[in-house]
């Protein structure tokens, strides 16, 4: 019984921990799949952790400030699409600036709500439970962005693979002169793929802010926007490696620390390796196909697109 | 749409060096506008931001400190994305090649040995390409994408730093804090200017400048580099084995990286410590773009970097502004550079409306 | 928005002091006095407290200081010795850097400016014109190992610690010594989150030591994620630095916190008036700079009771934390009975006593 706990206790903290990855994460994959590789994930989530703090605070209400972080984390990426798609700047450079203005910004913005304690976003969704085991209850305080992370892949490989829509974003990603010669606006479709990442990663901070350590801080989240846009190339442009990525690499994080709780007796710095390496070692056995992986990967990532004619 | 983008037959040469120019003075009216709003003095902020730093010896000898490292990373990084080899952990190999170098430095320090700093050096290097040589090997090998195992093993190479550091390079009369001994003063790169901390460290990152271009410009291999980035299909039918350009393009920046790491310790830190970059590696990817993959192009962006830094730090000095604030504006300034560029290819035409809707439904 | 309001709290602070000092001190220029700070300021935390410091040297001298702070310095030698040489050509008479990193980069830039006054938070190297001061925090973890030990059913403590480094060894030995003072089943469970501040990871630490069966949970890193997560799941906990009862009202039982201001004020008079001298400070529960923050409701009244009597013994020297017999993890003998170790060994303690779960190195 106590085995069985511990596992769910593991279950329970490693969607948690993969829920601002996958968010995130998925968000750069529609971007990605449209052509467009934006680097500024880290500086994107911050702001969606500080305008969804401060929304929240000053409105009462969760929705509320979720939906203003996912708006800043778009507006955001608005100024790297008027940078990268209307003026044609370089897309890598750009991105890492729009990390560095984030990390500021997002400080600037927040800091007359620094310290203030937020009740976390409400877990008593579901119809009380008391008398089922405990393992449920657990699964059940998961907060409903877990459940909505939860829900994500399906959808984006659904509008990937089964809609229309989602054909037309693969074909602008895989050649925008194709797909701008059958009528299609490659702008128009990677402004909207280029929103969407930003708004993700707007809601994969506030997830941080409101939801898995209710506060706000300067650059709480800590390196985890980097991460996601590894798991992105890592999943080979792929929904389901993104999702099993995110969740190996959340699980190996809190297996690490379940392993030094136990009394595992490791260097912590040769431990705190463990998810990269992890991570590194999957991504081998899993490109070793090369044609496989050229079908996934889209073309004209990070080419800037011209119309001619 | 009244305007549009119109490209130009070939890039305009003038726009090369106007660009940054226009970038300034957009710089100047944002800056001015977030001063105003946070009702501070724009005038002196400028003048903090990019005057201040270069007036004296002592600020120009700071920024050519600064540089290096940018200037060593960036140029392997632009080497790479030449061939569209993509090398984001330059701050691993900058790690790895600190900690070789430094290994060395401690191991063979104080007994005046004449080789002791170009083992260093090399050892540094070797640290650098070792580091990197993962990912050329999982590439070539394995197909693994380098984005994602270069800045993993960043990560894993700054826990490699820690470990060493917190274990077994731990200074034994450091009362267990997670330092190395300081280094022996024969181990301590040579200054270059008197009462400055320019090292020697920065000939060695001037010198790569023209040697890349070399390598680049006139050299085999930098046709290579050159065509595998720009012409795949055409690299292949030439016979360039596009294994052998990722594996030079990683083995040259992982060793520039080194090289700088090793400068970083044996110049201005003196010992191996927890920390020792504060984002170099990433920083100098911006840098690498901003010179527009050309190493002299790259020396100016590096310099340019290296003061935004330096004003930065003269923003909280002097004008008592906080962190937040400094990162706004470098991240603004980047912004306005990076969209200043797009008139070297194109040039805006004023558009007739009538012409304007029939295009956007074109 | 930040700037505006910052300087309107300094000049709030500043102006009902400045009538009270000798016109003389008011004519002059101020005396400057620079703070390196490793962090950004925030809300609760290392830096948050030493900025209160600064704040109350504000308070305390008026007009006739001037303070100024950089924040977020890299412990990275090269960034951090230009920034207070920086501050040292600007005219600061006295610079406080405040984190163990700048050691190196403090005695460097002393050496090249004599008459400038430095003091290291942390470190142990001093020159003619560096002091060191810090606080032995492990006063306070004590005490909160006493109710830990007290308030614990599942003799289970959970640690979520940044470092293997002296200062949080220091600490973990001092809650198990005392936990088992008063309760000889304790043991101590240690997650190192390899950084000083993420919020998610030291949350994700936290939620493991719970799920082991930690009904206790402390830590030594810089966010009050741990204290939240606790209030979370319904386990008591403790907080450090600052005094964080407002994450966790009902679970957190108090906070070690640190006190600067006291050091603050003194020094730089004694700079102001020439009488500086290089020294070392390590104060203490009785010299006020760690305190423990006010006990929550849930503390019964005999442990508070323990607490007073304990902190009056510490306070007057009849409290030794690391007095003998301790046993190492390996069940050697550490500290014989009837010992108690030096201030160095302190210092460097590199070792963990016996009963507490985890690996150093």
């Amino acid at each position: 019984m106590h085995e069985l706990e511990i596992a769910v206790a593991i279950l329970v903290a490693t969607l948690r921990a993969a829920t601002p990855l996958v968010l995130a994460g998925f968000g750069e994959l529609i971007a990605e799949r449209s052509g467009v590789l934006n680097l500024g994930v880290e500086g994107m989530m911050l702001m969606g952790a500080s305008v969804g703090f401060i929304g929240t605070v000053a409105t009462g209400s969760p929705i509320i400030g979720l939906l203003l972080a996912m708006l800043a984390g778009a507006a955001l990426a608005m100024v790297f699409g008027v940078l990268t798609l209307s003026l044609m700047a370089n897309q890598v450079a750009t991105g890492l600036a729009l990390t560095i203005f984030g990390v500021g910004f997002s400080a600037l913005v927040g800091v007359k709500w620094i310290g203030i304690p937020l009740e976390g976003i409400a877990t008593d969704i579901w119809p009380s439970l008391s008398s089922s085991s405990p393992i449920v209850q657990q699964l059940m305080l998961l907060d409903p962005i877990v459940w909505l992370a939860v829900l994500v892949p399906f959808l984006i490989h659904r509008f990937i693979y089964r809609t229309r829509a989602g054909l037309v974003l693969r074909a602008v990603g895989e050649s925008h002169d194709v797909a701008h010669a059958l009528g299609y606006s490659v702008l128009k479709i990677r402004y909207l793929a280029v929103a969407f990442g930003g708004a993700m990663s707007g809601l994969a901070g506030a997830y941080l802010s409101l939801a898995y350590t209710p506060m706000w801080s300067e650059n709480m989240v800590a390196g985890r926007g980097w991460i996601a846009l590894a798991l992105v190339v890592f999943s080979t442009w792929k929904p389901a490696w993104l999702a099993l990525g995110s969740l190996l690499f959340g699980f190996v994080t809190i297996a690490q620390f379940q392993a030094e709780a136990l009394g595992l007796a490791l260097s912590p710095h040769l431990l705190a390796m463990l998810p990269y390496l992890a991570t590194i070692v999957v991504l081998v056995l899993i490109s070793r196909d090369a044609t496989r992986l050229k079908l996934n990967a889209p073309a004209a990532l990070g080419r800037p697109f011209h119309a001619t004619a | 749409m009244r305007y549009r983008l119109e490209a130009r037959a070939r890039p305009a040469q003038a726009m090369v060096w106007l660009s940054p120019v226009l970038a300034a003075a957009l710089s100047v009216i944002g800056i001015s506008v977030l001063f105003a709003v946070l009702g501070r003095n724009p005038v002196q902020a400028l003048d903090v931001l990019f005057i201040q730093p270069l007036e004296t010896l002592d600020g120009l000898a700071e920024l050519a400190l600064k540089a290096t490292p940018l200037l060593l990373c960036a140029i392997g990084i632009a080497i790479g994305c030449r061939a569209e080899v993509w090398n984001i952990g330059a701050e691993g190999q900058f790690t790895v090649g600190a900690i070789a170098g430094g290994g060395v430095a401690l191991t063979f320090g104080g007994h005046d040995y004449w080789w002791l700093q170009p083992a260093m050096l090399l050892a540094g290097i070797g640290g650098g390409m070792a580091w990197a040589a993962i990912p050329a090997l999982l590439k070539t090998k394995f197909n693994a994408h380098e984005i994602l195992t270069t800045l993993m093993l960043t990560y894993v190479a700054i826990q490699l730093l820690g470990y060493v550091v917190h274990g077994p390079w731990k200074d034994p009369e450091g009362y267990s804090f997670p330092q190395t001994k300081q280094f022996a003063p024969d181990a301590m790169l040579p200054m270059l200017i008197d009462e400055t901390r320019l090292h020697i460290g920065a000939m060695f990152a001037l010198a790569s400048v023209p040697l890349a271009a070399l390598l680049l410009g006139r050299s085999m291999m930098g046709f290579r580099i050159r065509t595998v980035g720009a012409a795949p299909a055409a690299a292949r039918y030439a016979g360039f084995s596009r294994n052998t350009v990722v594996w030079v393009c990683l083995l040259l920046s992982g060793g520039l990286a080194g090289l700088a790491g090793i400068f970083e310790v044996a110049g201005p830190d003196g010992q191996l410590t927890p920390v020792i970059s504060p984002g170099y590696g990433f920083a100098a990817i911006i840098v690498a773009f901003l010179g527009r993959l050309n190493p002299f192009g790259i020396l100016f962006s590096s310099l340019l970097m290296a003061l935004l830094y330096l004003g930065g730090e003269g923003l909280q000095v002097s004008m008592q502004l906080p962190i937040a604030v400094t990162g706004t504006i470098q991240g603004m300034l980047l912004f306005f550079l990076l969209a200043a560029d797009v008139f070297i290819n194109y040039r805006v035409r004023r558009v007739p409306a009538r012409a304007a809707r029939a295009l956007t439904h074109a | 928005m930040l700037t505006t309001r910052r300087t309107l709290l300094q000049a709030s602070l500043a102006l009902p002091a400045a009538g009270l000092l000798p016109r003389v001190a008011a004519a002059a220029d101020p005396f400057k006095v620079g703070f390196i700070y490793v962090a950004p300021i925030g809300d609760a935390g290392w830096t948050f407290q030493h900025d209160l410091g600064r704040k109350a040297l504000e308070a305390s001298l008026g007009a006739a200081v001037k303070t100024t702070f950089v924040e977020n310095v890299p412990e990275e030698g090269a960034d951090a010795e230009r920034v207070i040489r920086k501050l040292a050509t600007e005219g600061h008479s006295l610079i406080y850097t405040t984190s163990f990193g700048f050691m190196e980069p403090t005695l460097k830039v002393a050496a090249k400016f004599p008459k400038v006054k430095f003091a290291h938070c942390t470190g142990y190297k001093r020159a003619a014109n560096v002091s060191t001061y810090s606080a032995r925090f492990y006063e306070g973890r004590y005490l909160t190992g006493l109710i830990a030990g007290r308030m614990t059913k599942s003799n289970v403590i959970g640690y979520v610690a940044a470092f293997p480094i002296p200062e949080v060894v220091q600490g973990i030995n001092a809650v198990l010594l005392a936990a088992r003072t008063v309760n000889p089943n304790v043991t101590i469970k240690v997650v190192f989150v390899s950084s000083w501040f993420d919020p998610g990871k030291e949350r994700a630490a936290a939620d493991t030591l719970i799920s082991q069966g930690a009904d206790v949970i402390m830590h030594h890193t810089d966010s009050s994620a741990v204290v939240q997560g606790g209030e979370e799941k319904g386990v008591w906990s403790f907080g450090y630095d600052s005094d964080m009862l407002r994450y966790g009202p009902k679970t957190n039982l108090t906070s070690v916190t640190m006190h600067w201001d006291d050091y603050y004020i003194d020094q730089t008079k004694a700079a102001m008036a020439g009488s500086w001298k290089s020294d070392d400070t390590w104060g203490g529960l009785k010299t006020g700079m760690v305190k423990l923050g006010p006990l929550n409701a849930a503390v019964p009244e005999s442990v508070r009771a323990e607490v007073t009597a304990a902190t009056a013994k510490i306070e007057a020297g009849t409290l030794l934390p690391f007095a003998g017999p301790i046993k190492d993890q390996a069940g050697a003998v550490k500290v014989a009975a009837g010992k108690s170790l030096s201030d160095g060994e302190i210092l460097g303690m590199n070792w963990f006593a016996e009963g507490v779960q985890g690996k150093l190195g």
